[in-house]
């Protein structure tokens, strides 16, 4: 599904540079749920970035569903995005003039839907995340919990192979994260590839496997058996 | 390709946002209705200005005969001068294309009389061409043509005071009007903006004047303008070389001031020539000034909007949007705002020109209007400038990496 090889980044800070992730390889199978865990200063979120395209790496291979991501230019990298990836973000992200459901249909926008199908899909997706009676709702009528599950279900009408979260409890109190966990649990049990972005341990103890990093390289890769967040909500 | 999706986009990005929407607008419209207002004035001032000049062709020159002062060639000093037919045809054929239009003109005193009305009027004989020297506007009939000059016929064309004087409430046209005991048919009445002393003349075929009135070939004075194309600085060296052939024509001495004198407008005009230049270097002043305020007006809204917009463009691009949308739905939106936040600037100064104009006449504005296509090119301008300023800024939006748009909270 997804296979990074000898992944290295380094940013320019005025005349040196902070290498960033030394040396990273790490190949993530269909159907996988994996916790990318480290403080900050790790990598970690550069490493999701990359993974992202929204990024790109210095050195090494990076292999997304067969296709090998190489010289991407600002096009080409908006039609992967488009096709492969869907994104969670911890501040959700979602644009505050356009309501729920137009706001889950924008990426159907720019994979050239018709605006009917856009409306039907937008709307079979806000129904799975429990928001069909909200779509006519703008993202500031709704709580912190229901705008992940909107952005969740904007992630998801791409039809995306890769679901990547960058801390996406981050911003929400430990009930209404369970309850996004449980949701995206359940994404997982339908055989979405997640790939996360967090530095809560009980967060992280709810995929199936947790790799840590550590100034740039990976110190631990652990599959670990997965604490169903159902149990807490 | 019509996108229906683009411009809902648009649209609903400009509904959505109003007060960003109106704040642009609002720069513009005002750049827009300054730049009418402003302009319109200017050109109220011109008018007037241009206005209190518009009697004659203001490109004629006017050549007089006296007595010479100074003895030359053999000449004694008090000779006098006279121009004749020869003087006209010489001037006529010597500079060609130089000479727009020419005239000579010969002035006599008459006793005009019709039925029981009578009054004494000058009679100006001249050519055809004097109707354009004068700005000779035509009432009634015709002015004097070629014919009349070359079969000397007995015919005239009246001032309109000289019809109200002699024609009372009846009018003049046909009518055989008779000139100190010779009856003269009136072919036209004429206005003339030069004042109530040209409207009391009676023009005359210099030809029949020369014949009745002495039968010789005299002429008083001739009158010309110069060809329009010329500069200033031409029109003088012109005026200098007609003096020095005429007086070359009749042996006067070059330092001679009265014997031949010349009278060239382009002398008179240098000084309403500067002004209204002035004139039209503040509009222009004005009209850059206006502009350049609205383009760099429009430069700041368009950095400010993709400042602020900078988060949703982070967004689009992570869920799959192309450069190229996303210059084009800022481009396009910013060009919709400026074009009718500009058309209702316009509407809106072409309004108040319209409205005031009138009761500004007492201030020296007269019919203080702009031309539709002068401020339609001023709101192209700004299209174009906001388009050009916007261009850079979305551009450089449509680089931003959507992970710094995005941690840009």
């Amino acid at each position: 599904m997804l296979k990074i090889e000898k992944l290295h980044k380094s940013y320019p800070i005025g005349d040196s540079s902070l290498h960033v992730l030394k040396g990273i390889d790490l190949s993530v199978e269909e159907g996988e749920m994996v916790a990318i865990m480290g403080s900050s200063g790790s990598g970690k979120s550069t490493l999701l970035n990359i993974i992202g395209m929204l990024d790109e790496a210095d050195e090494g291979d990076y292999v997304l569903d067969g296709v090998k991501i190489e010289n991407l230019t600002e096009k080409k990298a908006a039609v992967y995005r488009n096709k492969f990836l869907g994104f969670i973000f911890q501040s959700f992200n979602l644009i505050n003039y356009k309501n729920a459901l137009e706001n889950v249909a924008l990426p159907l926008y720019y994979q050239g839907m018709n605006r009917k199908q856009r409306q039907e899909e937008g709307m079979f997706h806000l129904g799975k995340v429990g928001l069909a009676d909200w779509a006519k709702h703008l993202p500031n009528e709704l709580s912190g919990g229901q705008k992940q599950r909107v952005a969740i279900a904007r992630a998801l009408a791409a039809k995306p192979k890769l679901l990547l979260a960058d801390e996406p409890t981050g911003a929400l109190d430990t009930t209404t994260s369970y309850e996004i966990m449980e949701f995206i649990q359940q994404l997982n049990d339908e055989g979405k590839t997640i790939l996360m972005v967090t530095h809560e341990e009980d967060i992280a103890n709810m995929c199936k496997r947790i790799v840590r990093l550590k100034d740039g390289v990976i110190m631990e890769d652990t599959f670990v058996n997965q604490v169903r967040a159902s149990q807490y909500v | 390709m019509f996108d229906i999706d683009l411009w809902r986009e648009i649209f609903q990005s400009i509904n959505k946002n109003r007060t960003r929407s109106l704040l642009s607008g609002f720069t513009v419209a005002f750049a827009i209705l300054l730049f009418t207002i402003l302009f319109g004035v200017a050109n109220g001032l011109g008018n007037t200005f241009s206005e209190a000049f518009v009697d004659d062709a203001n490109n004629a020159i006017f050549i007089r005969s006296g007595r010479t002062t100074k003895a030359h060639k053999g000449l004694q000093a008090g000779r006098r001068i006279q121009f004749k037919n020869g003087d006209y045809d010489y001037i006529k054929e010597e500079f060609g294309d130089k000479v727009q239009y020419i005239t000579s003109r010969v002035y006599k005193g008459v006793n005009a009389s019709f039925r029981n009305e009578e009054n004494s009027y000058t009679v100006r004989a001249c050519h055809p061409d004097h109707q354009y020297l004068e700005n000779t506007l035509m009432t009634d009939g015709r002015f004097i043509n070629q014919s009349d000059l070359d079969n000397k016929t007995k015919v005239i064309v009246i001032g309109r005071l000289v019809e109200e004087d002699l024609f009372l409430k009846t009018t003049a046209l046909g009518k055989y009007v008779n000139l100190s005991g010779i009856q003269y048919k009136v072919v036209g009445v004429f206005r003339d903006k030069g004042g109530d002393n040209e409207e009391r003349l009676i023009y005359m075929p210099i030809s029949t004047a020369q014949q009745v009135y002495g039968n010789n070939d005299y002429v008083d004075q001739i009158n010309l303008t110069y060809n329009p194309n010329m500069d200033y600085d031409q029109a003088l060296a012109f005026g200098r070389t007609i003096t020095k052939k005429m007086k070359n024509r009749f042996s006067v001495a070059s330092n001679d001031q009265r014997a031949i004198r010349l009278f060239n407008m382009a002398e008179q005009s240098k000084g309403v020539n500067q002004m209204t230049s002035g004139l039209g270097i503040l509009i222009l002043v004005i009209g850059f000034g206006t502009l350049i305020a609205g383009i760099v007006g429009i430069s700041n809204i368009m950095i400010f909007i993709v400042k602020e917009r900078t988060k949703e463009i982070g967004i689009r691009k992570a869920l799959g949007a192309s450069p190229k949308s996303i210059i084009s739905i800022i481009l396009i939106e910013s060009v919709l705002i400026t074009i009718i936040a500009g058309f209702m600037g316009l509407v809106i100064g072409t309004g108040v020109l319209e409205l005031v104009g009138p009761s500004l006449e007492e201030y020296f504005i007269k019919d203080p209007s702009v031309s539709g296509t002068l401020v339609l090119g001023a709101t192209i301008t700004l299209i174009i400038a906001g388009a050009i300023a916007g261009y850079l800024p979305a551009k450089k939006a449509s680089r931003i990496k959507p992970i710094v748009a995005l941690r840009n909270d």
